[in-house]
């Protein structure tokens, strides 16, 4: 497993969340990928829609899996990533840069307890991830 | 998910672990979904060749002197035009026609040998043994050969030149669903030209101890050729586009052969066989519902099993299995539908996580081998 990114906070649900001033970007980790296998199709939120922390707000399929993704802080949905609606397969090939899914405006301060370090979140994926 | 302690293992378990693949439970055994990727491994075997674990599946020998009356009452298809040396689809049914399973039987020298799924095995094995009991005047031995018979499946147009690097058969001379008693690498073994990809190919069947040897030695002589390992995956992918049943998907205790497309392995003229009369019903009434091939038209993700199928707001089916083809570049499924809206060209709405998302039914299988 390569490297996790120290620049951001990670979600049992195997999403990261990447935190610059008010705006939280999110996406979905290289372990999330390569447990899901090849990425198929990606549906994510409208511009404008409002998310409570824990809401599904999009989904990720691949060829035989169908998995939600959850939003790891409140907050309104600023800009998605409509490239992966055409380049599916951007989720594997760059989990962590490429395959951000949607920026976040911060509801409130992003300090949930259930936001995990990179440290936190390597024991979580060592004892099995789930 | 069951913890892998509780699940049965093949002969070649520590062999996938080995190669890292993702593992998951499938009828009850510990199973690789895939090694490498479901997309490349789905590419291999349509375009080179791929190789397949199939230690989970049952096999059941028939022997006796009245091996052949007691399989005709048993299974769906003609078993007395099956010669020896080739091998034939059947269903196993229930009196109301309904499905236990799919089989596939080869008629050997002094035998018969059943292959069943992993999932069924002991449903059909007991079903086998009350169905025997039923006639004692039939000198019949039912034998249940899992444990002691491995098997693989090496598929894909390279498949032919693979295996014939490691058996001195003529297998250039071994037409499609015929079959063949040969040594593989010294190993006595069963070779079917037949497979479960729409691709051409063979499934082997010889000593479980040999697993490991066998598995090493066919993935060696395949590299070249860009022979890969293939999971459950690419299984589910490759049989799907060539529209090949899945049982607990297309086929259930609930479903029977005609509604499922598979008249063609239901024999009514071969004589009385268990569930002929609730089919010949069927078939005269027409059957109620139809499985269809459909392709999604607009974008809103796969269909997958158990979604439900709707024509103008009204509810006329359910998904059996559906996936992203990577053949076709577009996501495609089975539906069992009321016979009234089941037609090429016609168009379904498959509910996609509380959406319906609109299909067009197509002609089937998906994807068929050149030349074929």
């Amino acid at each position: 497993m390569s490297q996790l990114p120290t620049d951001r906070r990670y979600t049992k649900e195997h999403e990261w969340i990447k935190i610059e001033g008010d705006i939280a970007t999110v996406g979905i980790t290289e372990f999330a990928q390569s447990e899901l296998g090849d990425v198929t199709y990606v549906e994510v939120p409208k511009v404008g829609e409002q998310l409570s922390q824990g809401q599904a707000f999009g989904v990720v399929e691949s060829v035989k899996a169908v998995s939600d993704i959850y939003a790891p802080v409140a907050g309104e949905v600023v800009e998605v990533n409509d490239s992966l609606a055409d380049e599916p397969e951007t989720v594997n090939a760059s989990p962590y840069e490429g395959a951000w899914m949607v920026k976040l405006r911060l509801a409130g301060p992003a300090d949930s307890p259930d936001l995990l370090s990179a440290d936190e979140y390597e024991q979580h994926i060592a004892a099995g991830g789930h | 998910m069951a913890a892998t302690g509780e699940l049965r293992q093949t002969a070649l378990n520590s062999a996938h672990r080995r190669m890292s693949a993702k593992m998951v439970e499938f009828g009850g055994w510990d199973m690789p979904v895939r090694y490498s990727g479901d997309l490349e491994e789905h590419r291999a075997v349509r375009a080179a060749a791929g190789l397949f674990d199939l230690g989970h599946m049952g096999q059941v020998v028939v022997s006796g002197p009245d091996a052949l009356p007691y399989l005709q009452w048993l299974v769906t298809n003609d078993m007395a035009s099956l010669n020896e040396g080739s091998s034939r689809y059947a269903l196993l049914c229930k009196p109301d026609g309904g499905v236990l399973d799919d089989l596939f039987i080869y008629r050997l020298p002094g035998r018969w040998f059943v292959v069943v799924n992993a999932s069924n095995r002991e449903r059909d094995v007991a079903w086998m043994w009350a169905r025997r009991v039923e006639h004692p005047e039939w000198d019949v031995t039912v034998d249940d050969a899992t444990d002691r018979t491995g098997m693989l499946a090496l598929q894909g147009p390279r498949a032919e030149a693979i295996l014939g690097r490691l058996t001195p058969a003529d297998l250039a001379a071994l037409p499609y669903f015929d079959a063949i008693e040969a040594s593989i690498l010294g190993i006595q073994a069963i070779i079917g030209r037949t497979g479960y990809t729409g691709e051409d190919g063979f499934e082997l069947y010889f000593p479980i101890a040999e697993s490991e040897r066998l598995w090493e030695a066919i993935l060696e002589a395949g590299r070249p050729d860009g022979l890969l390992p293939i999971g459950l995956g690419a299984r589910d992918t490759l049989r799907l586009e060539a529209k090949m049943a899945l049982y607990g998907h297309e086929l259930t205790e609930e479903v029977n052969p005609l509604e499922a497309g598979l008249g063609w392995a239901v024999n009514f003229d071969k004589g009385d066989f268990i569930g002929r009369d609730a089919l010949l019903r069927v078939r005269d009434e027409k059957p109620a519902r139809r499985l269809v091939g459909f392709r999604m038209v607009e974008r809103g993700g796969a269909p997958r099993a158990e979604y439900e199928v709707q024509v103008n707001g009204a509810t006329v089916g359910h998904v059996t299995s559906g996936t992203h083809s990577p053949s076709l570049g577009q996501s495609i499924g089975l539906a069992l539908v009321d016979r009234a809206v089941a037609g090429v060209g016609k168009p379904l709405d498959v509910i996609i996580r509380g959406k319906p998302v609109r299909a067009e039914q197509v002609k089937t299988p998906f994807y068929k081998r050149a030349g074929k």
